[in-house]
């Protein structure tokens, strides 16, 4: 088994923006009784000993937290790189003074659309003025920045306009994503899925952005798997290479998983009960669908078992009932029914144009006890081993 | 796009870092949504890459640590991670 890479902090499930395509659980007040300071601390420390590089700090909206800065301090301590996931909502310039002296790496700033009133649409709340304030205080304090665009019926035709604020912007990279069907984006999905005409235009616009560009802005372009003939190899296959740790402490192999996780019965695996160690290389949740022991066919017999992992679990699981069957993305796929006729809606040219799309809700207040003392401790800096070179060959 | 040739001094991108990861014994780079593992030779490179040192020169310094550099191998390096974001290079 290997090591994990990757840990995704889902640090608290409050958020001032009602994305309808938010990949948050729906059941959101399940999550109030968030971990505390110290305990995501011990997650941090237990996660670098387990082999991880790399955190992201997510959500919900991460600056939520008022311990945010300690927990980026604690976690640039023991080593990792640190990568703040935020709407950009509560980036003062104070608050991003603090996070780049406790040694933040990396910021990436989500995007609904490159005009107001639809940006403000799409996340429900006045936001856009706010995003622009967070873009250039972040490029402003020296940090690389990310903007991270979910891609949908109502913002897709936008991407030229999107792309060019970008370079205004001067970001440095853009991930064009188009949506995941999980959490929100689940019920809403037919008033989300793009048409083929859509894909084929926004598609046709980024390869010649990127061409245009060159290396001034990296773009990263997600494809839609429901357009796909074969799934996505979601996240690698199961438990295999990075995992999820959600606000009330539960641990998750894919950041979708929360209902598959309680659909299976299982014993849970939460931080509060056990050392990251023995989740990630015991926990019954994480063994479930790791390897290829689990697949049914087609998956089995499949050549291509070991590209794509039999898909993702979540979909398998949200559309199925079963997150042990083949992702009805692909076309082998018995249950591929499914995505086709959401597929023959999306480009059903007697569809309703525009549908009523359910925001994500405000979560409840959450329970929390925080004990954060912030900015008064001087940040360790992190210290690499020194590379013992001479003589060595590989 | 940039050119990696035998004058490109090459650095690390803004957004990426080395690490040396005691949990696998081995150094990794870093960016936002990318590990690349790195085996010693290429970590070896990558210190060497500090905007100011070649790839001619860089050659020759590794040329001096190890004796299995190939011809060619400090600049592939480079260009594959020019090519993925993770290096950028300047010239004269």
């Amino acid at each position: 088994m290997d090591k994990p890479y990757g840990l995704l902090a889902e640090l608290t499930y409050s958020c001032p923006l009602h994305c309808a395509y938010c990949s948050n659980p729906l059941e959101l007040d399940n999550y109030r009784d968030e971990l505390t300071t110290e305990e995501w601390q011990r997650v941090f420390a237990e996660a670098a000993d387990l082999g991880v590089l790399q955190l992201h700090l997510s959500g919900g909206e991460p600056l939520q937290r008022r311990d945010i800065v300690d927990l980026v301090r604690s976690a640039n301590q023991v080593g990792l790189y640190t990568n703040l996931i935020t709407s950009g909502l509560g980036l003062s310039l104070r608050r991003a003074e603090q996070l780049r002296e406790a040694g933040l790496d990396h910021v990436q700033l989500s995007i609904q659309a490159d005009e107001q009133a639809l940006s403000d649409h799409i996340a429900g709340t006045p936001s856009f003025e706010r995003k622009h304030v967070a873009a250039g205080l972040v490029k402003q304090l020296g940090w690389p920045l990310t903007l991270n665009v979910v891609l949908h019926q109502q913002n897709i035709d936008r991407i030229s306009g999107i792309l060019d604020m970008a370079e205004a912007m001067e970001a440095d990279r853009i991930e064009l994503a188009n949506t995941q069907y999980a959490g929100w984006a689940g019920p809403n999905q037919a008033g989300l899925l793009p048409s083929r005409d859509q894909l084929e235009r926004a598609e046709a616009l980024v390869q010649a952005a990127k061409e245009r560009l060159g290396n001034r802005m990296e773009i990263i372009y997600v494809i839609p798997d429901y357009y796909s003939k074969y799934p996505k190899p979601c996240m690698d296959g199961w438990a295999s290479r990075q995992f999820t740790v959600v606000p009330n402490g539960e641990a998750l192999p894919c950041p979708a998983a929360h209902e598959l996780a309680r659909s299976l019965d299982l014993p849970p695996a939460n931080v509060r009960d056990h050392s990251l160690g023995w989740i990630w290389e015991e926990a019954p949740l994480f063994q479930q669908f790791r390897g290829d022991a689990w697949m049914p066919d087609p998956c089995r017999s499949c050549d291509r078992k070991d590209i794509d992992f039999g898909g993702c679990r979540c979909q398998a699981f949200a559309l199925t009932g079963d997150a042990a069957k083949t992702d009805p993305v692909c076309h082998l796929s018995p249950d591929h029914g499914l995505v086709e006729a959401a597929v023959a809606a999306a480009n059903d040219p007697n569809s309703p144009t525009e549908r009523t799309l359910i925001p994500r809700p405000q979560m409840g207040r959450p329970f929390r006890k925080t004990t954060a003392t912030q900015g008064t401790t001087a940040g360790t800096p992190v210290t690499l081993l020194p590379t013992v070179l001479k003589g060595q060959h590989s | 796009m940039e050119i990696v040739d035998e004058t490109a001094r090459p650095r690390l991108a803004p957004h990426v870092r080395m690490t040396f990861n005691a949990a696998r014994g081995e150094h990794a780079l870093l960016s936002p949504e990318t590990v690349w593992v790195l085996n010693s030779t290429g970590a070896a490179i990558v210190e060497l890459c500090d905007a100011e040192r070649t790839v001619a020169e860089i050659s020759v310094e590794l040329r001096s640590r190890y004796d299995q550099v190939a011809e060619g191998d400090v600049q592939r390096f480079v260009a594959e991670l020019v090519a993925k974001h993770g290096m950028e290079v300047d010239h004269g």
